[in-house]
This record gives structure tokens, C-alpha cells and sequence, in this order.
């Protein structure tokens, strides 16, 4: 049994180049006042050994938001007007994703290794259960992305990462107003020549704060208290208003 | 200055809502209707997604109709019995209109059903309204007498008689029941008081006299949209409380303004600007139905909200 776990220990690839991270904030406060967030993501190769020779280093780095089901709908016109005929469920899309890289996509990983870590857009989307009836799937998808993009919450962001001397890199990623809520899933991805040498991940926190996540609780936990507290709230901005009235003109 | 809509979640800017209620304020102040038929369809315009738009307006619309009816009340212009009748109606309506858009919702339809609603009775009710002033306008030119208004028609053969002393009315309760379901249908699905389908049908179907229908219909309209208000927090989740805030404060400092200008001008001029107005609106939302649209697919949450 020792034996065997020393060997496994042997067995394990000795990792020459390894990510060290900083991040300009762990965590993101969707606030009444929210209008959007920078995240400064840099960091540093740390290696025992000398620059390998060979391609040079290059950088991945993806943001993705909660994964959702989504239901896609297509419209066409009918009877003169246009109408949502077809839908397709997406098993799950993430809500926001963002990919940094510090060289055009194809330069920085292969097929293969994107496969296997999933790291672009269209590896990021499941969808399995499109209806028979439905001819062409795949149009489900690429509309997720294609409106996602259009509203910046799926980016790519090629040559995005500035790598020094193959030991610093940095990048910065723009979120947009529009968040969900949830944990960010951060990774980082060092490449050589389209292979994946080392992984580095972590979570950004995005939490609604004060009185948005007060509000956004209540109107889930206890509807009928916030509903009740809307309607306190209307009646009494009635009631004054028509209190304001006769004080102005009696 | 931007605000995040903690339930619509979506960012937009505050003073851009604050101007929209006010704007809304000042023309109902003017034209004596809820304009939640034209804030709507304005929250769908500036984003906001329709579900909440639909269900945080019949909050505002509580807000606006019971500032209205105090001062009715003061004044004794409010059949409270056929109010009550209304209301019966309006109620099961209401519920019946929620269970429509939940219905409708899951099938992904709801948005087309709301705009469809909106460009049929916006188109209806303006069309109607512009060629009625016109016609007044022509009328006082020739300062010719309006022509009195039939008192009986086949409303009154109907049976269950009530006597409404308010309205000096003696008739059946099934026309005002059916009246007070339609709108509250309308109020559920669309995020309207339906105060501009009542009041037509309060004057001309059921023969009230004009001066307690107003009143009427604003007592009338408090319960159900906060009816519809109790059920779209409940069911759906999607009355928010910052958008109606917002709202409401624009709302009751335009309807003050809206009153001042309104006591300057005609009543036939006033009118017709409403009819064009709606008929504006109406015109939007048909044009965004009928042309090809940039994005022929739309991304909604499965399984509902």
C-alpha cells in the first residue's frame, strides 16, 4: 500500500510553472447605486527552473457567472405579426462570461485542450434536449451568445492579457450593470503551445447588498409581507398626495 | 444617476423614471385617467421586462386612484353600492386574468399577449375618443345642442334587480358584474386600472350619470389592482418596490402640475390630445409587431421566473 502511494506520488507531473494570483476584489456589491465593475486580475509564473524553451508562454483567463436553464424562444410571423413559435431549453449557460487571452484564441489553445477544460463560449453552453421538431438546434445556441455578446455579458477579449517577460501578466475585465447574482468561477490557464501546463482557479463573490438584497429576500421568503408593504407604501404616497393637495389649495 | 431595480434587475436611470411618472402625473392630472395605460407600455419601452412592468404599475395605480378618490369622497361622488357590485366582478376578473398570464407565461406568449391587448383597446378607445372630439369641436362651432343620451335600453330588461340611490339607478346587477370581470381581466393582464374602458361602459352601457362615475371608478379600481398587486407579489414575484417608489414620486408632483394646465384649456382640446396621444402609443407598439425584428430569438428563464 505504501509502495503503491509512493509511486502514485512519482507518478504525479512535477508542475514547472505554476500561477500565483491577485485579483483587485474578491467580490462584487450589486448596491442600489451599482452600475457596473472592473476587475483587475493580475499575477505571476512562479517555476523552479529557467524559461523552457520552445513557444512562449501565453495566458488564458475566463469569468463565468452562475450557470441557468434557459429556455430560447424563436419568432416568426404569423397571421402578419411576429410570434414565438419554436423554443428550445439550453440546459445551462452561464449567466456572464467573460474570456481575457493574451494572443489571438486559436494561437493560445488547441481544440483538443479547450474540449477538455471548457474553456470557450461555446464550450461553456450545455444543450442536449432540443425538441425532434426543431431542424436546427445549434441556431438555439449561437443566438444565447450572439444576444449575450450584444449586451457584454459574454466578451471575448483577445490579446486582452499583457504577459511580461513570460513571468507577470495583468488584464482587467469589465462587468456590466445587468449582474446576477452568485459565485464568479475565476480561471486561469498558462498554455505552451496550445497545451494547457497549468490551472489556477478561484471565486469571485457577486452579492446583492443592503437594501436590494433586503428587498430582493423579502419579495421571495415572505411574498406576502412585501406585497402588503407595497401596498402600505402606495396608499400612504396616496394619502399624501391628496393631503398635499388641499394644503396647497384649499 | 443609475439605480439598480433589485426584482426588474436591470439598471436604469432614476431621473429618466422620476421624468416618466411625472409625465404620466401630469397627464392624468390633465385628462382625469390613471395613465397606466400609457406608463406601461413606456417601462416596456425603457426596458424593463414586461412581467414586472405590468405587475409593479398596479401598485403605482393604487397609489394614484386612492390620492383620486379622497378627494371623491369628500365631494360625495361615489356609488359605493354600485362600486361594491363592480368590485365582485372586478375581483374574480382579476384572478382570472393572473391565472391567463401565468397561463400564457409558461407557453411564452405573455409579452405578445400584453402588446396585443395594448394596440387593440389603446387603438379602440383613441380612435373612438379622436373622432368623438372631433365631432364636439364641429358641434360648438355650430353651437348646436348635444343630442340627450336614450335612457332605456335592453340593459334594463334584465333580471336581479338593485337599486343604486348614488347613480338614481334601478337595475340589474348582471351588467354592472360582467363590466367589473372585463376590467379586471384587463387590469391583471395588462397593468391597467381600466379606467378608460369603465368609464365608457359605466356612462354609456349602464347610464350612470357623469359626475359620481369617476369617483366610482376609482373606488372600484384601488381594490383590484391592489388585488392584482397581492397576486402578481405572491404567484409571480414581480412587483418592485424601487420601481414603484420611483414612480409614484414623479406621479403625485406631475398630477399637481397636470391640473393647472389642464383648467386651461378646452375640454374638447384636451381630448383630442389624449386620442392622438394614444393613438401614438398604439402605433409604436403595432409597428414593433409587424416589422421584421433584428433578433428573431429571445432568451427567457426556463420553467417560468
Amino acid at each position: 500500500m505504501r509502495i503503491l502511494l509512493a509511486l502514485l506520488f512519482l507518478a504525479l507531473p512535477a508542475q514547472a510553472e505554476e500561477v500565483v494570483l491577485g485579483l483587485s476584489r474578491d467580490s462584487v456589491s450589486i448596491s442600489t447605486t451599482f452600475d457596473g465593475s472592473d476587475i483587475l486580475i493580475f499575477g505571476a509564473i512562479k517555476r523552479e527552473e529557467p524559461i523552457p524553451d520552445g513557444p512562449p508562454l501565453q495566458v488564458i483567463v475566463t469569468i463565468a457567472g452562475p450557470d441557468q436553464a434557459l429556455t430560447v424562444r424563436r419568432k416568426e410571423r404569423k397571421f402578419g405579426i411576429w410570434v414565438n413559435t419554436e423554443a428550445v431549453e439550453v440546459d445551462s449557460a452561464p449567466s456572464f462570461y467573460a474570456i481575457a487571452t493574451s494572443a489571438p484564441f486559436n494561437e493560445v489553445i488547441s481544440r483538443v485542450e479547450d474540449l477538455r477544460h471548457g474553456v470557450s463560449i461555446p464550450r461553456a453552453i450545455r444543450s442536449v434536449g432540443a425538441p425532434m421538431t426543431v431542424a436546427d438546434p445549434q441556431a438555439f445556441s449561437s443566438a444565447v451568445i450572439r444576444i449575450r455578446k450584444a449586451n457584454s455579458l459574454y466578451q471575448i477579449l483577445e490579446g486582452a492579457v499583457q504577459v511580461d517577460q513570460q513571468t507577470l501578466f495583468r488584464t482587467s475585465v469589465t462587468m456590466p450593470a445587468n449582474l446576477t447574482e452568485g459565485n464568479y468561477r475565476t480561471r486561469i490557464f498558462l498554455t505552451r503551445g496550445g497545451v494547457v501546463v497549468n490551472q489556477f482557479e478561484t471565486v469571485i463573490d457577486v452579492r446583492k447588498v443592503g437594501l436590494e438584497r433586503w428587498l430582493f429576500i423579502l419579495s421571495h421568503e415572505q411574498p406576502i409581507l412585501y406585497g402588503l408593504m407595497s401596498l402600505a407604501i402606495a396608499i400612504a404616497a396616496g394619502w399624501g398626495a391628496s393631503a398635499v393637495f388641499r394644503l396647497i389649495r384649499p | 444617476m443609475q439605480i439598480y431595480l433589485p426584482i426588474a434587475e436591470v439598471s436604469v436611470n432614476a431621473f429618466l423614471l422620476l421624468g416618466l411618472g411625472g409625465l404620466v402625473g401630469v397627464l392624468s392630472g390633465m385628462f382625469g385617467v390613471g395613465g397606466g395605460f400609457l406608463m406601461t407600455p413606456l417601462l416596456f419601452f425603457i426596458g424593463i421586462p414586461p412581467a414586472v412592468a405590468v405587475a409593479t404599475e398596479a401598485n403605482q395605480i393604487v397609489a394614484s386612484s386612492f390620492s383620486g378618490v379622497l378627494a371623491h369622497l369628500r365631494r360625495k361622488t361615489v356609488d359605493l353600492r354600485m362600486g361594491t357590485v363592480l368590485l365582485i366582478g372586478g375581483l374574480f376578473g382579476a384572478a382570472l386574468g393572473v391565472l391567463v398570464f401565468n397561463y400564457l407565461k409558461s407557453l411564452g406568449q405573455v409579452d405578445l399577449l400584453v402588446k396585443l391587448c395594448y394596440v387593440l383597446f389603446l387603438g379602440i378607445i383613441g380612435a373612438l375618443m379622436f373622432v368623438e372630439s372631433l365631432n364636439a369641436i364641429h358641434k360648438s362651432r355650430k353651437s348646436g345642442k348635444p343630442a340627450p343620451r336614450k335612457k332605456h335600453n335592453w340593459i334594463h330588461g334584465l333580471p336581479f334587480k338593485m337599486r343604486f340611490r348614488t347613480s338614481g339607478l334601478y337595475i340589474s346587477v348582471i351588467p354592472p358584474l360582467i363590466v367589473g370581470v372585463v376590467v379586471g381581466i384587463l387590469a391583471a393582464i395588462m397593468g391597467v386600472g381600466g379606467g378608460f374602458i369603465m368609464v365608457p361602459a359605466m356612462i354609456y352601457l349602464l347610464g350612470m350619470p357623469t359626475k359620481v362615475v369617476v369617483g366610482t371608478s376609482l373606488f372600484q379600481i384601488i381594490f383590484v389592482t391592489a388585488f392584482t398587486t397581492m397576486l402578481h407579489a405572491t404567484t409571480n414575484f414581480t412587483v418592485d418596490i424601487v420601481l414603484a417608489v420611483l414612480l409614484l414620486v414623479g406621479g403625485v408632483i406631475g398630477a399637481q402640475i397636470g391640473t393647472r394646465i389642464g383648467v386651461h384649456l378646452k375640454a374638447e382640446q384636451l381630448r383630442i390630445l389624449l386620442a392622438i396621444m394614444v393613438l401614438a402609443v398604439c402605433g409604436k407598439l403595432a409597428f414593433d409587431l409587424l416589422i421584421t425584428p433584428t433578433e428573431f430569438f429571445s432568451i427567457g428563464t426556463a420553467g417560468g421566473h
